[in-house]
């Protein structure tokens, strides 16, 4: 018999194998308790994901309900008004759309120009080290952490709080995001691609600004997007600092009022009109960061 | 070492590779003299002298870490750009060291062009592609640029293709196509000398092929320098033909000599493919 064949279950083993002959029973066992260990994991597997999955529906669920319910035209149009009397949400939506707006645009050119300093200038040495740390660390830091520090250093000194001290905070938040999608953009540029624009006599800023910034537009614009949704929704950082105001105002020297500081305010009120107003915030936000991410993803989807 | 101080090879027939059959090699456009370079403390190219002639092609072969692509970054300084990266000796352009601390790099480079492995194209239109490099060293009116841009992209040939998109996306190009963008930019800016690492490594057989026409055509208006991996590609290209080995050249000379008379046992060796 050729050693190639295989051995009959209960005769003696081929001369040419070495061992006990193979007991095809125990084969069988031993088949059977390895199905059995794939379907346990995989129930657990699927179990999880639906209990996550639930979890996640049913806040949205809930946020959907409760926030179209309390959506309409007036919460577009009006101002916040005492428990009681209606009223809107406008002063916290345009108060939002400001210090997320003013915060993301002096945050960004920041965080590309560090983010640029770390790919292209100064890729090891001990400084950009330093600061790669120190970004990252800002990147995970609680935000109630930069609300404070803002506070001790624009709402104490300057005497109030103020649209201008959210703005900072908002920033704050927004630079180390911008710097870590920056670097890893311009990263997996290709050197073949910065040798070939210095070949043609191109002085290093050119190579940067005009190649490298345009070839790694699309991710950056997407970290840029990300960072504007994650500031959108923050409320830590502006309960220090700009506070919140139920009056109209547009001073970014005076208190200001956002969408995330006004939900905190109006969905702890006993108060049924507030509350259906911080539902429709909540609501908003969760749609504005939606369609951010949507947007950020497929400007990624299509590099 | 002069490669002609050794006793010349006897055996003939060197078997089926045909170079160019050669006119004599034009005076040196660039002297490269006792050149050597280092990565950090690692030598890679040992006592390098070379001649390159004026408006003809030199072929660099050779294994692969053998020298060949460090001497090509050395022409045009590439290598400043590495910290740790150093070279000493002379490299002649007209009779000024290009080697030089004082050497305006930026000049050098629009004088000294080159073309990578991989096609590099810039990820703007066709048309800004080949004005990105003019207008770092001239200042064109309008129809002059569209005019130059015309002309390189002629030369190149690959005008025909794309005179109809030039305001699309260089991105889209195929992989030959966007190598002859490359060389369209390149020659765009009117260096003298044209360095070529293997500039067809990434393309198929046809585009190879019209990329080797192109390189003939050029070499009435540049000096050009081409590494390649390709043996044949050598012969058909090359009117002068250097052989590396290990950071030293261990052979130069015509193409024709070269691959039917090699004078070093290495050199014939290689090219008939018993290592490398």
């Amino acid at each position: 018999m050729s050693a190639t064949t295989l051995p009959p279950a209960s005769g003696p083993a081929p001369a040419a194998a070495s061992g006990p002959a193979k007991d095809l029973r125990v084969a069988a066992a031993l088949g059977r308790r390895r199905r059995a260990i794939a379907l346990a994991v995989k129930a657990a597997c699927y179990g999880a994901t639906g209990i996550g999955l639930a979890l996640l529906f049913s806040i949205l669920g809930t946020l959907f309900w409760n926030g179209f319910a309390a959506l309409d035209l007036k919460v577009f149009t009006e101002m916040t008004r005492p428990p009681g009397s209606g009223g809107g949400l406008l002063n916290p939506i345009i108060g939002s759309l400001i210090q997320t707006g003013i915060g993301t645009a002096i945050g960004t050119p920041i965080g590309l120009l560090v983010g640029t300093y770390l790919a292209e200038y100064s890729k090891a040495s001990p400084l950009a080290n330093a600061v790669r740390f120190v970004s990252d660390i800002l990147l995970s830091a609680p935000s109630i952490l930069i609300g404070l520090f803002v506070y001790q250093v624009l709402v104490v000194p300057f005497g109030g709080f103020s649209g201008w001290a959210g703005t900072a905070a908002l920033a704050v938040i927004v630079i180390p995001i911008v710097v870590r999608t920056t670097e890893d953009m311009l990263r997996l540029l290709p050197d073949t691609l910065r040798e070939a624009v210095i070949g043609l006599g191109a002085p290093k800023w050119k190579m940067v600004t005009l190649v490298c910034w345009r070839a790694a537009a699309s991710g950056i614009v997407t970290g840029v997007l990300l960072a504007v949704a994650r500031v959108a929704g923050e409320t830590a950082p502006l309960l220090f600092t700009s506070l919140g105001n139920l009056n109209w105002s547009l001073s970014l020297a005076a208190p200001m009022s956002s969408l995330p500081v006004t939900i905190f305010a109006y969905a702890g009120s006993p108060y049924q009109d507030w509350i259906a107003l911080a539902w429709a915030g909540a609501l908003i936000i969760t749609l504005g960061v939606l369609g951010l991410n949507i947007a950020a993803r497929s400007l990624l989807r299509r590099k | 070492m002069s490669a002609s101080m050794t006793t010349a090879n006897t055996e003939a027939g060197l078997g089926t590779i045909q170079a160019r059959s050669g006119a004599a090699l034009n005076p040196a456009r660039i002297a490269i003299r006792n050149l050597e370079f280092f990565y950090g403390a690692n030598k890679a190219l040992k006592g390098i002298n070379l001649d390159l002639p004026d408006r003809q092609v030199t072929g660099m072969i050779g294994p692969s870490g053998c020298g060949k692509s460090t001497l090509l970054r050395i022409l045009n300084r590439m290598y400043s750009l590495y910290p740790g990266q150093r070279a000493t000796g002379e490299v002649l352009l007209d009779g000024k060291n290009i080697l030089d601390s004082d050497v305006d790099m930026n000049a050098l480079r629009s004088r000294i062009g080159m073309v990578f492995q991989k096609p590099t194209p810039f990820p703007m239109t066709i048309y800004e592609n080949i004005a990105f490099g003019i207008r770092l060293h001239e200042r064109l009116s309008k129809s002059q640029m569209d005019e130059r841009i015309e002309w390189a992209l002629t030369r190149a040939a690959i005008w025909g293709e794309v005179k109809d998109r030039l305001n699309s996306s260089a991105m889209g190009l195929s992989g030959g196509q966007q190598q002859r963008l490359c060389i369209a930019r390149t020659i765009a800016v009117r260096p003298e000398v044209i360095l070529l690492d293997e500039p067809t490594s990434a393309l198929d057989p046809i585009s190879t092929l019209k990329i080797e026409e192109l390189i003939d055509e050029l070499k009435q208006d540049f000096t050009i320098a081409i590494v390649t991996h390709n043996m044949q590609q050598a012969a058909r290209c090359a009117d002068q033909v250097a052989f590396f080995y290990l950071g030293e050249l261990i052979e130069v000379a015509p193409a024709e000599e070269m691959f039917t008379a090699p004078k070093q046992k290495k050199t014939q060796e290689y090219i008939t493919g018993r290592f490398g």
